[in-house]
């Protein structure tokens, strides 16, 4: 039994929004700092790779980007399941706050990618399997959006935007084992693989960093939009009135 | 390391799409964290509205 309380208390917005709102500048802190060593040493630490040269480089904007694109999707999907099983209202406000912040990082590895392809295989875009499997999350999380806002309701749009989450799931996998199952021009994983990383420590470090903080910093921003839609949904008066009247 | 400072902002030629890159990242989260923000802000202010109205109509108010 007692290992239900947390799960009880996960569904108290009041408790949910009180904990987000704690662990947010600490996420912060620690992202910046993560993101800054990441930055630094990909840019000026680290040396130019022996085939790609400087271009490489971008690398330390773009996988982390693309790793937090299908993390965030992942997030959303769970949290909408959650929601939908357990009628649970503060897993759909975190699958609703995950939406925007996945797809402006599912923006980004797609532009990145674009701005890193151009030099090295000579093209802006090609209709390849990792590509294309790319922009379909990028629709996804645009659908996803479109459809929370076509319904006035706020239960209706969490149930329906919900569904779409959940079906949407399939591309994940589809997305990370692209570049196995298919004939790609992507390069293969450096990082996220069984074996050894493919790069010496000193292009590795900053690159896990860069992980790391891109993660802490969707994290950061995920417990700030959590707290936005759970205010939101909540009619309850008296610790929403604790609340606001802080201010 | 050892390489000059315009050394280091041409990239060995790479510097546009390095620093668009880059830039584009800059850009993007600086967005996310003004928009995250902005959001908090206006749904305190729709539920300081609610409990207003709220307390108005406990009161018999219009």
């Amino acid at each position: 039994m007692a290992t239900w309380t947390w799960f009880h208390r996960l569904a108290s917005p009041p408790y949910v929004y009180r904990t987000a709102a704690t662990l947010t500048p600490w996420f912060a802190v620690v992202a910046a700092l993560a993101i800054g060593y990441g930055f630094f040493g990909g840019l000026v630490l680290a040396p130019p790779d022996y085939q790609q040269k400087d271009a490489f480089r971008i690398i330390y904007v773009h996988a982390p980007s693309a790793w937090l694109s299908l993390l965030a999707y992942t997030t959303l999907a769970v949290a909408a399941a959650v929601g939908l099983v357990w009628r649970m209202k503060v897993a759909h406000a975190v699958a609703a706050a995950a939406a925007p912040i996945g797809a402006s990082f599912t923006f980004l590895a797609l532009l990145t990618g674009s701005l890193w392809g151009k030099p090295m295989w000579g093209t802006w875009w090609t209709w390849d399997a990792r590509l294309t499997s790319e922009l379909i999350l990028l629709f996804l999380y645009l659908g996803y959006m479109a459809l929370r806002s076509a319904f006035d309701d706020r239960q209706r749009a969490d149930r329906a935007s919900a569904v779409l989450a959940v079906v949407g799931v399939v591309n994940v996998p589809i997305i990370h084992f692209s570049v196995t199952w298919w004939n790609s021009l992507h390069q293969g994983s450096t990082v996220m693989k069984l074996a050894k990383p493919s790069m010496p420590g000193s292009m590795l470090w900053p690159l896990l960093a860069s992980f790391l903080g891109f993660t802490l910093l969707f994290a950061a921003l995920l417990c700030v939009r959590l707290r936005a839609e759970i205010l939101e949904r909540e009619r309850q008066a008296s610790w929403l009135k604790s609340i606001v009247e802080k201010r | 390391m050892d390489r000059t400072f315009t050394e280091f902002l041409a990239m060995g030629g790479y510097a546009p799409y390095v620093w668009a890159s880059y830039g584009a990242w800059c850009l993007v989260m600086l967005l996310n964290i003004l928009g995250a923000r902005q959001a908090l802000d206006s749904a305190m202010e729709q539920a300081r509205r609610r409990l207003v109205m709220r307390d108005g109509d406990e009161r018999g108010a219009p």
